[in-house]
């Protein structure tokens, strides 16, 4: 599986690298992952979209902040994992560390979308490939906790390869843990909105990713459980293009909507404003 | 502990023997509980023949119990893929605890998989929300809960049926991320390097406990009514135990053990 493959080694094998379209200096011309369509870079727009078929291109945590909110205070910035025992993984979450600024595969915390305050996590697709991590897990929990006390809605974007493999089990109790933090603030009556972006996969998908109140992906993104190789693998069978693809998933109802990348701050604002709840005393 | 009058078994040899067939469902099923009495389906899209579930008298009490099977034959291994289930037996499960609370009956759980079933059906059918779900709601019912990996305990499709009050597992069975095999396939591209894998990732009993994820190791024996009458106790024991919580301490002392991984 090349998901987790180090993408600061420079490899002769730059076809299989996802991410490198997304990394190219604007004006350069690159090939949508999805449909192929040549572009310059600079076609994608602030958005980073496809023209010709509305693939968002993955973005870092970082990047997506500074296009939907107006203001973001962010939480648990400084926490990262201690304890790295697993051969070369101390040196790997370093480098992910600065490449995406972040302490590990997601940012959180309390964000302004139009006028609606709300806690917000982001997953980041360039940190180990947006791997369930202990500190994933933490800082998804605690930004549940987070709004279940402060009594806000919670909007999660999705990005993940899966386990975190250097992590083992560790990694398996995360979807537990944020389960938990789910089903508190379910309880407390609260939404959860889940936008599913390119790539959502494995135990992120069989935890948080499908827990939410309304689920919502972004065009074309990959969302699924197993792995298309293994399922070949299994079935021995070639799987069609569309398969596990966001506009499938839809078919087969697990996405309540497909909101295009320029649209979907408004339509997050709107979704929390249908849920604001009159005090009742 | 039985096993620490014997020679400790490396990672890999359990590994080996955690995939044997020592135990079937079913025998475990007859020799802890009585009148057992098996419920089929998930309601919606068929009855998933590696999940067995139903009703059983637990020294006098009612219990919810089900069972992820391997199969015994061929003909079975194949119908139950090996003990890997589809998004049905998952909610056929889901719906079997969601029973369980209702009636205010412990749910006992026995796990034996390699993992989810990877195929394109499973996929269509939401395998992700089903192993999902069934995690969301384990973290809300009000009756006690407690897991047995006896066997394999693979990845996500072994914690559906594992968010519980307590895990404990059976002395040669494993509890991991992925297999040996899947985990040095992805890390290091090579599958062949399983036998590295399993000395890294903390998968036995030993590691497990030592690690705070499981709360009991069953020794096994070569008289498997020896084990059962074992378990049986134990679990009489610490259901006990459990039932003397409020409803609302026993759900928060669930969410409580997973928040501090
Ligand atoms: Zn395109």
């Amino acid at each position: 599986m090349d998901l987790f493959n180090n993408t600061t080694v420079s490899t002769p094998k730059i076809k299989r690298d996802a991410n490198l379209n997304d990394r190219i200096p604007d004006g350069l011309f690159l090939a949508c992952p999805y449909c192929g369509a040549q572009l310059y870079s600079k076609q994608l727009g602030d958005h980073r979209v496809c023209p010709a078929c509305g693939y968002g291109f993955r973005l870092q945590a970082r990047e997506r902040v500074a296009l939907m909110t107006t203001d973001f205070e962010e939480l648990d910035a400084d926490l990262k994992l201690a304890d790295t025992d697993f051969p070369g993984y101390a040196g790997k979450l370093e480098r992910a560390q600065q490449q995406t600024e972040l302490g590990d595969s997601v940012l959180t915390g309390i964000a302004t979308l139009e006028d609606q305050k709300v806690a917000l996590g982001i997953m980041d697709s360039y940190f180990i490939m947006g791997s369930l991590g202990t500190i994933t897990g933490e800082k998804i929990t605690r930004l549940f906790e987070h709004a279940t006390a402060a009594k806000l809605p919670v909007i999660l974007f999705t990005a993940s390869g899966g386990a975190r493999m250097q992590e083992g089990i560790h990694s398996l109790m995360q979807m537990a843990k944020v389960s938990a933090a789910v089903a508190a603030h379910q309880e407390a009556g609260l939404p959860y909105i889940v936008i599913l972006t390119d790539p959502t996969m494995g135990g992120v998908t069989a935890s948080f990713a499908m827990q939410g109140d309304i689920t919502l992906a972004e065009p074309h993104a990959l969302v699924g459980f197993a792995g298309k190789r293994v399922i070949e693998q299994t079935i021995h069978e070639k799987l069609p293009k569309e398969f596990q693809r966001a506009e499938t998933v839809l078919e087969n109802g697990f996405i309540d909507a497909i909101v295009q990348r320029p649209a979907m701050t408004a339509t997050l604002a709107q979704l929390v404003r249908f849920h604001q709840t009159q005090e009742v005393k | 502990m039985a096993a620490l009058f014997r020679r400790e078994l490396t990672p890999v040899q359990v590994v080996k023997k955690s995939r044997e067939d020592r135990f079937s469902a079913r025998e475990i099923i007859s020799g802890i509980f009585t009148d057992f009495i098996e419920l089929h389906g998930d309601r919606y899209a068929g009855d998933d023949a590696s999940v067995i579930g139903g009703l059983a008298n637990l020294g006098g009490q009612p219990v919810t119990v089900i069972a992820i099977d391997k199969g015994t034959d061929i003909k079975d291994k194949l119908a139950k893929r090996n003990g890997s289930p589809e998004p049905y037996g998952y909610r056929k499960a889901t719906r079997l605890m969601d029973q369980a609370a209702k009636f205010g009956r412990p749910i006992i759980t026995f796990i034996n998989t390699p993992g989810a079933f990877p195929g394109k059906s499973a996929e269509d059918q939401g395998q992700g929300e089903a192993i999902a779900d069934s995690i969301l709601q384990s973290m809300k019912y009000p009756v006690p809960m407690i897991a047995i990996v006896y066997g394999e305990g693979g990845s996500g499709g072994a914690l559906a049926l594992a968010t519980s009050d307590q895990v404990w597992m059976f002395q040669n069975a494993t509890y991991s991320i992925l297999s040996p095999e899947g985990f040095a396939a992805i890390l290091w591209k090579d599958a062949k390097r399983s036998g590295e894998a399993a000395e890294l990732m903390g998968l036995t009993p030993n590691d497990l406990l030592a690690n705070g994820i499981i709360e009991y190791i069953v020794p096994e024996s070569r008289s498997h009514n020896r084990v059962f009458n074992l378990v049986r106790a134990k679990l009489l024991e610490e259901i006990q135990q459990l039932q003397s919580l409020t409803t609302t301490e026993l759900v928060a002392k669930r969410r409580a053990r997973f928040r501090a991984f």
